[in-house]
């Protein structure tokens, strides 16, 4: 089946319900609200999802309102990890004790920013990771704190501008290196990790099953724009998501039992510059800062070629 | 069938957990509360406990855990003491806020720095707004009973509870105590159904945000609720008295007839306050001895009334509040404000991190207190005396 066709016959696979309803407060542009729109899309009615203190929480479930069509509950910041490790023992014994339908088909999700995931949040969920709960986590990634207005976490990229990296004489805003959250991810030895964009809506929902469908615990790394904090206009959002994976910045790969899998394979990586020059974020670095980036991300990416047999 | 067995207090409670049928148990060790979790966890592995144990990375996990489980609609249990319910303190506020029936269990123990492991009641006064129903056991069999009361009162009325046992005095100590039946106690705590639950097939959203709006409300209404737990605590202990024979309130005398002068106690020192009591009535004092055992919600009434004719309180804390004296000291105070008469109220601190409070203190405690009421009386200020110090 050729490429065209699919884009036609694809979509009509993909369910019209909306489990996150429309009507919610996400910023115009927002990649991380048309990611969970996908990932509920993907989920379907028999779901439980716990959702991490942030931009997807208080878009979502403003009292006396909600957008949640499925069983959803939201505690602290940084303890998803563990409240979906309850849930999960919570069915698992009361199925063993015959008060639930041992039929019953129930998933349990966790979904948190970067900040509640890899920042506050990593030892919770390390510990579910690593106890071997049945559980897919997904971590909505727009690279910083944006719920509370951009500031640096350790899932903003080098050189990015944040309110807490901001860009001075002695500074060009964020100094360190991304944390790898997904190679954290397989040092754990679950079954499955993944990392997906919204921009190709139809890899992610493919992965978001599998997940799910995994048993034990699955990871998935979303990249979800973010044109508030990003500086970049809400129409490029798309083209965005899309550019960071031509570039090879965000690659698009599966980890199913420690094997690889680049789901897209590029033979040549685009220049990083076409990516990072759409962001106002970036609009400060110089030349010698996007060429020392431009071979990071092109060592990293061969790293990650070399993982995939 | 009941019988009369020895068993530590760590044991006694790990007994009660079982007993109570208690689906998911989520928690972190940390010393003196280690007995409890290792013996639950012997019990899940013979399968005298059919639950899930969730070895936890951290007390703020073991909460949490809790929080999802009870949301889940299982019936949850967890311990902690010291270090941990301060780590936990977070997540405490969650269950209360969200009507969830989590049971803990506190052994109470002091706070760092510099590090202790023993016994006070610090963790404890820390946690004292935190909404949930706290009760204090003075030896195993309450320790036992009360956590039994907990998982009934907490499923009633929809709150948390937690009851709070003095480490190493409690944890670590064999008593002889009376375990009654498994069937009775399945009989007394009735299956649990919370009326919503994270269910795919009713979904619900929990824990949405409140701005200004709204958030008042949600904390009026949660006000409201848990001074209204009173009544059912009250009928969970005379249903329980009823049928074991042991009887508890939220404020317990002891030889108080004609008393002029009280002690005030919470926790394992109130039975050596009993020993001193005793002997103060011998040498002709007319001394008596009131017990906290109902912490929160706090029972003003039972209070004013136990101290109606006394002339001399004498509130003894094991925690400090730094620049305030003792924490119950100053709610004791503050709930016999608006009485006409009250007695002079005079607080120590003793018993920080451990140490022993003798017969012979609690003594030289009445005496005391006896001098500063004459101070009192002079209009003068007094200080809150730290016992025992060595300077």
């Amino acid at each position: 089946m050729g490429i065209e066709q699919e884009d036609l016959f694809a979509p009509r696979l993909v369910t019209t319900e909306e489990n996150f309803a429309p009507g919610h407060r996400a910023c115009i542009g927002c990649g991380e609200a048309l990611a969970v729109r996908h990932v509920c899309k993907a989920l379907g009615n028999n779901v439980i999802i716990v959702t991490a203190t942030g931009c997807v929480e208080i878009i979502s479930s403003l009292l006396p309102q909600t957008s949640w069509r499925v069983a959803w509950i939201h505690t602290l910041f940084e303890n998803v990890g563990a409240v979906v490790s309850g849930i999960e023992s919570a069915y698992k014994v009361r199925k063993r004790k015959g008060k639930v339908p041992a039929a019953k088909e129930v998933k349990f999700v966790g979904f948190g920013g970067d900040g509640a995931t890899t920042d506050i949040g990593i030892q919770a969920l390390s510990g579910a990771m690593e106890r071997g709960h049945d559980f897919l986590y997904c971590c909505f990634d727009n690279e910083a704190y944006m719920n509370t207005g951009i500031q640096r976490s350790s899932s903003t990229p080098y050189g990015a501008w944040t309110t807490t990296a901001p860009v001075g004489k002695k500074s060009i805003g964020q100094m360190t290196r991304k944390k790898n959250m997904p190679e954290i991810a397989v040092a754990h030895r679950i079954p499955y990790v993944a990392t997906a964009s919204p921009s190709y809506p139809f890899d992610l929902m493919d992965k978001v099953k599998r997940g799910v469908e995994t048993e034990g615990p699955a990871y998935l790394h979303i990249l979800s724009v973010c044109p508030t904090g990003w500086r970049s206009t809400p129409d490029i959002t798309i083209e965005l998501g899309r550019l960071a994976v031509e570039t090879g910045i965000f690659p698009l790969y599966e980890v199913i039992n420690g094997e690889y899998r680049l789901n897209v394979d590029l033979p040549k990586l685009k220049p990083v510059k076409e990516y990072l020059k759409k962001q106002g974020r970036f609009k400060h670095l110089t030349e010698d800062v996007i060429e020392q980036i431009q071979a990071r991300v092109e060592e990293d990416y061969m790293r990650l070629r070399e993982k995939v047999k | 069938m009941k019988k009369v067995v020895g068993l530590e207090g760590s044991f006694a409670i790990a007994e009660a957990v079982r007993m109570a049928n208690t689906d998911v148990v989520a928690a972190y060790p940390i010393t003196p509360q280690t007995h409890i979790v290792e013996r639950l966890s012997e019990m899940v592995a013979d399968g005298e406990l059919d639950a899930e144990f969730i070895c936890v990375e951290s007390e703020h996990s073991a909460m949490s855990a809790c929080v999802g489980a009870s949301a889940a609609g299982a019936r949850v249990f967890t311990c902690s003491a010291g270090q941990g319910l301060e780590l936990m303190h977070e997540v405490l506020y969650i269950p209360s806020s969200m009507r969830l029936p989590v049971v803990a269990v506190a052994a109470n123990r002091a706070l760092s720095a510099p590090l202790s492991v023993w016994c006070d009641h610090s963790d404890a006064m820390a946690i004292r707004d935190i909404g949930w129903v706290q009760m204090f056991a003075e030896n195993n069999q309450q320790a036992f009973d009360l956590t039994v009361c907990a998982y009934r009162i907490a499923e009633e009325v929809l709150f948390p509870a937690m009851v709070h046992i003095d480490g190493f005095f409690l944890s670590h100590v064999i008593e002889d105590m009376e375990l009654p039946g498994d069937e009775e106690v399945a009989a007394f705590i009735p299956e649990y159904k919370h009326p919503f639950t994270l269910d795919p097939d009713n979904p619900v959203s929990m824990g949405c945000y409140a701005p200004p709006f709204i958030y008042s409300e949600t904390k009026k209404a949660q006000e409201v609720a848990f001074e209204s737990t009173k009544p059912k605590i009250l009928e969970t202990w005379k249903e329980f008295g009823d049928l074991f024979g042991r009887h508890y309130l939220p404020v317990e005398h002891y030889r108080m007839e004609g008393a002029k002068i009280a002690l005030l106690t919470m926790g394992s020192c109130s039975e050596t306050a009993m020993l001193a009591v005793d002997e103060l009535r011998e040498e002709g004092e007319d001394v008596g001895l009131i017990r906290l055992r109902l912490w929160r919600p706090f029972p003003f009434k039972e209070l004013q009334d136990a101290v109606k004719e006394v002339g001399l309180l004498v509130v003894l804390d094991r925690a400090v509040s730094f620049g305030m004296g003792g924490p119950v000291c100053s709610e004791v105070k503050s709930a016999l404000y608006d009485q006409r008469k009250k007695p002079n109220i005079v607080g120590f601190i003793g018993g920080l991190g451990g140490r022993d409070i003798s017969v012979d203190e609690f003594k030289y405690m009445i005496q005391e207190a006896q001098k500063k009421e004459k101070a009192i009386e002079r209009g003068e200020e007094i200080e809150t005396e730290m016992i025992g110090i060595r300077e």
